[in-house]
């Protein structure tokens, strides 16, 4: 339990009975008075039966949360996309080159996150975002490789997110990456560890509902990474995907793993039609 | 993975120090959900057994439960029905069995089985992350889920 999350739940407690506080609040999110942020939508096909809508982790947070993310002055996580703008345009490696040499400016990269995870036709592999960094370091760049969670990774990651923020996430889950999707749904309906717990127990049966203090979402990533009031960072996708299985009392898998990858294809099929809001607020 | 022998034999180790007679998590018999034998013959404390209810490192009941008698403890979860009144819907044999194994009685429940060590995929040791070693042992011991029974058998409405 950390410190911020138990004083904003005191203080809601005080002000909402437990059951009126337990629904995501209604609530629209338009970033800097002008990006419409799409915070629910129908669910996707492949949901039937599950969810008739699907809904941002930001309709589940407190107020002050909320508001925090809605302006890029007032978003913690948006400093560390701007720490990647620099390093956006260093030269790195024995090519000599950076990523504005090959891709422009970062705003020409829009169309990319919404689509990861991705399959790679010539890698012949499902690839996350950081996958793709990390290939383009090595074999464009000839630099080295980052590490899959460290800090030039995940603030890469948030720049490459922050100029797709408003567009659908729409990853394909048909053709070559359907058994690595598979693959993953199987993991999400698994009940890992001595507690036995599902990703669908908590996020998909119970969302909603609180589960000690706090407010059980629908476990979308399409706002990571996600800056957390708890830990003052920004945190990767598998890191949080690591920490829900660690609090199930299991032997976690690894960031990077082709489990986690393949958890993070089928996670972010389930948040199709939201919008890309990474850096996200929560707590 | 399944170690059973291991937990077994610790959870035999943990009885002999306590002094009193235990039947092991994979001794203990169930009759359509219930447990008749209490886990321990030393007798549940119902006010430790409040403690634990309520104790985040312990039962962590309600996490998923309100218990409106631990009113002083913050946030109750929702996941599971309140526990007000349990001791009148339940006999102790009952909540015995709920406790030590929810799944006996609810199939499919969500709630975690606190005396069972055996059957979990991928089980960690505790909330490391890391996989379970030689001192994984059920959630709660013998002794805490009498206690925890002797408290739920007073919550009467
Ligand atoms: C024991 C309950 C529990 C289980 C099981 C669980 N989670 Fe979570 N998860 C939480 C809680 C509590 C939070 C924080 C509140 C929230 O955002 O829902 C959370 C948050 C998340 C978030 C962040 C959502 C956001 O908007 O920032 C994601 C993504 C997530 N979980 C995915 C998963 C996946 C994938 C699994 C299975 C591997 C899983 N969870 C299993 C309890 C759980
Ligand atoms: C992760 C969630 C969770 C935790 C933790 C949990 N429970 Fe439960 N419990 C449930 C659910 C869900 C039910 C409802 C049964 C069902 O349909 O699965 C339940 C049912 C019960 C019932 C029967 C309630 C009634 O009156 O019908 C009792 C008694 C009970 N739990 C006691 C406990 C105790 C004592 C603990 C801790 C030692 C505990 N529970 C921990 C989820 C939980």
């Amino acid at each position: 339990m950390n410190g911020l999350a138990w004083m904003f739940g005191a203080v809601s407690l005080v002000g909402a009975g437990a059951v009126a506080l337990a629904d995501p609040v209604e609530d629209t999110l338009v970033l800097n008075g002008e990006t419409e942020i799409v915070t629910r939508t129908a669910a996707p096909e492949h949901l039937d039966g599950v969810f008739d809508e699907v809904i941002s982790g930001w309709l589940y947070r407190e107020d002050e949360t909320r508001v925090m993310q809605a302006d890029d002055f007032d978003n913690p996580g948006m400093i560390f996309a701007e720490l990647a703008r620099d390093a956006w345009s260093v030269a790195e490696g024995s090519e000599g080159k950076s990523c504005a040499d090959c891709h422009g400016e970062p705003e020409d990269m829009a169309e990319v996150r919404p689509h990861y995870p991705k399959w790679n036709e010539e890698a012949g592999e499902v690839r996350t975002l950081e996958m793709q960094i990390n290939a383009c370091r090595e074999d464009q760049m000839g630099a080295e490789p980052w590490k899959y969670n460290g800090g030039d990774m995940v603030n890469m990651t948030a720049l490459l997110s922050s100029v797709s923020r408003g567009l659908p996430v729409s990853v394909a889950i048909d053709g070559p990456a359907q058994s690595t999707w598979e693959q993953g749904k199987e993991m999400y309906y698994t009940r890992y560890g001595q507690l036995e717990l599902a990703c669908a127990n908590c996020h998909e049966d119970n969302n909603g509902r609180m589960i000690r203090a706090d407010h059980l979402s629908q476990g979308h990533i399409n706002g990571f990474p996600t800056y957390r009031l708890k830990n003052t960072k920004l945190n990767a996708v598998q890191d949080r995907f690591k920490g829900c299985v660690r609090d199930t009392r299991a032997e976690t898998f690894a960031p990077g793993s082709p489990e986690f990858v393949a958890l993070e294809l089928y996670v972010a099929s389930r948040g199709n039609g939201l919008s890309v809001e990474g850096p996200s607020v929560r707590n | 993975m399944r170690i059973p022998g291991i937990a077994a034999l610790a959870a035999g180790l943990m009885a002999f120090a306590a002094g009193a007679e235990t039947v092991a998590p994979t001794d203990v018999s169930y009759t359509d959900g219930a447990v008749e034998t209490p886990l321990t013959d030393a007798g549940g404390d119902a006010s430790n057994g409040r403690v634990i209810v309520g104790d985040k490192s312990q039962g962590n009941c309600i996490a998923c439960h309100v218990v409106s008698d631990l009113a002083d403890v913050p946030f109750q979860g929702e996941i599971g029905p309140p526990l007000d009144g349990a001791g009148e819907r339940w006999s102790e044999a009952e909540l015995r069995g709920i406790v030590a194994n929810a799944k006996m009685m609810f199939e499919g429940s969500m709630m975690p089985s606190f005396y069972k060590v055996d059957g979990f995929i991928r089980p960690g040791n505790a909330y490391t992350g890391k996989a379970a070693d030689e001192t994984f042992g059920p959630i709660l011991s013998a002794g805490q889920i009498e206690d925890v029974v002797a408290y739920l058998v007073t919550l009467k409405d």
